[in-house]
């Protein structure tokens, strides 16, 4: 019960793009598309529940002074590992994501998550926070993904569904990252008001 | 000529905010004032131009002859917060004006990711190395001018009754669009020099 708790309050109570407006950068420079979103959320997704769970294991054999470099370590030593699985499974992907998969070790949500929740619970909960945030990362980043593509090329992973004449061109280029982002954490604020 | 290609381009044409995403959360964190907004700018520019000699000499002689590119995530982050703390330790000593200035910035931009973004684009862009520092030194410029076009902006913007649901990070973001889709005028300028500079 408690653990469903945990993962429901990562993916909307907690959501880290629309309420927490973490991990800015990857979530604006890859939603051109809604399947590049969803990758990239995944990928945060992997790097984020293994480190949540090796520094929640290692949480009491680290002195409290050097604990951010320590966390840092790991999380890059994951991110290394990631970017090696990418380049030989799903080399396209790697392609398309480029420069921001490294960049994943400088994502606030992640040394965010670790400060926050892993270095204060045990390994279980640690893995389902992970899961939780995770999802909700990649769920807001095919949202915004998925309007971009629409708006932008008319289609949703990449199913055509308006004519080409409706295409507004800017929402794919950096402008439209912006400005769908405002529009949909307006969205989010209206209803959590409501 | 080269050069002043790479500059322009940089600062212009491929902005590192509005363009490439890269130090997102300084550009909305700390834009609210002018001047908060110039000495983050002056912190960036001196790391970064630092970061990325130190990270070029240690891909260029460590990692490329001993194999080992793919240390190069672990080893640029270790290098560029080893680096960022030395900054803060030598400014303090021997500048304490310049560390009053400075200071409050210095732990932030550890995460900067501009600081690694940049690190890593000069190694795939394959640049020389007075061809990353002049990269480097002027995206850091470019930064500067995006953070502190963004604070004049935001300045003005607090003066103004925004619609409630639009309030806080939401009617900003609408603006570093609007603000990015201006930058976006320059696109092309880069050609155009390289074509007057005849290095077609």
């Amino acid at each position: 019960m408690n653990y469903i708790k945990i993962f429901f309050n990562g993916l909307i109570k907690e959501n880290p793009t629309f309420v927490l407006l973490l991990g800015m950068c990857p979530t604006l420079a890859t939603t051109t598309s809604a399947i590049n979103g969803m990758s990239m959320g995944l990928a945060t997704m992997f790097v984020l529940i293994c480190s949540n769970l090796a520094i929640s294991c290692i949480k009491n054999l680290t002195p409290d002074m050097v604990r951010i470099p320590v966390f840092v370590v790991v999380i890059a030593a994951f991110v290394t590992i990631l970017q090696m699985i990418m380049q030989a499974y799903v080399p396209a992907v790697n392609a398309a994501l480029g420069i921001y998969i490294p960049l994943i070790v400088v994502n606030c949500i992640i040394l965010g998550r670790a400060e926050a929740f892993a270095c204060k619970n045990g390994p279980l909960e640690s893995v389902f926070d992970g899961i939780g945030i995770g999802c909700g990362f990649t769920l807001a980043l095919t949202i915004l993904g998925s309007v971009r593509e629409l708006l932008g090329a008319g289609s949703i992973f990449g199913i055509h569904l308006l004519p080409e004449t409706y295409n507004i061109l800017l929402f794919v280029l950096p402008p439209g990252a912006f400005i769908t982002l405002g529009f949909l954490i307006a969205i989010v604020n209206k209803l959590k008001k409501a | 000529m080269e050069y002043i290609l790479i500059f322009i381009s940089a600062i212009f044409v491929n902005n590192i905010v509005l363009s490439q995403f890269l130090g997102i959360c300084p550009f909305l964190g700390v834009s609210k004032k002018i001047d908060t907004a110039l000495g983050m700018g002056a912190a960036v520019a001196f790391v970064l131009t630092l970061s990325t000699i130190v990270t070029y000499l240690v891909q260029k002689f460590i990692l490329d002859p001993f194999g080992l590119q793919y240390l190069q995530t672990l080893a640029f982050i270790l290098v560029i917060a080893a680096l960022v703390q030395m900054v803060e330790i030598i400014l303090k000593k021997t500048s304490p004006a310049l560390y009053q200035a400075l200071g409050i910035f210095l732990p932030l931009i550890t995460t900067n990711c501009c600081v690694l973004g940049v690190a890593i684009l000069v190694i795939q862009k394959d640049f020389s190395l007075i061809q990353s520092v002049v990269y480097a030194f002027s995206t850091a410029i470019g930064f500067a001018l995006a953070l502190t076009v963004f604070a004049g902006i935001r300045e003005q913007l607090s003066m103004v009754k925004i619609p409630k649901g639009m309030q806080g990070m939401s009617i900003v973001l609408v603006t570093a669009g609007l603000l990015s889709l201006a930058f976006m005028g320059f696109s092309g300028v880069d050609g155009g020099l390289r074509t007057l500079f005849g290095l077609n």
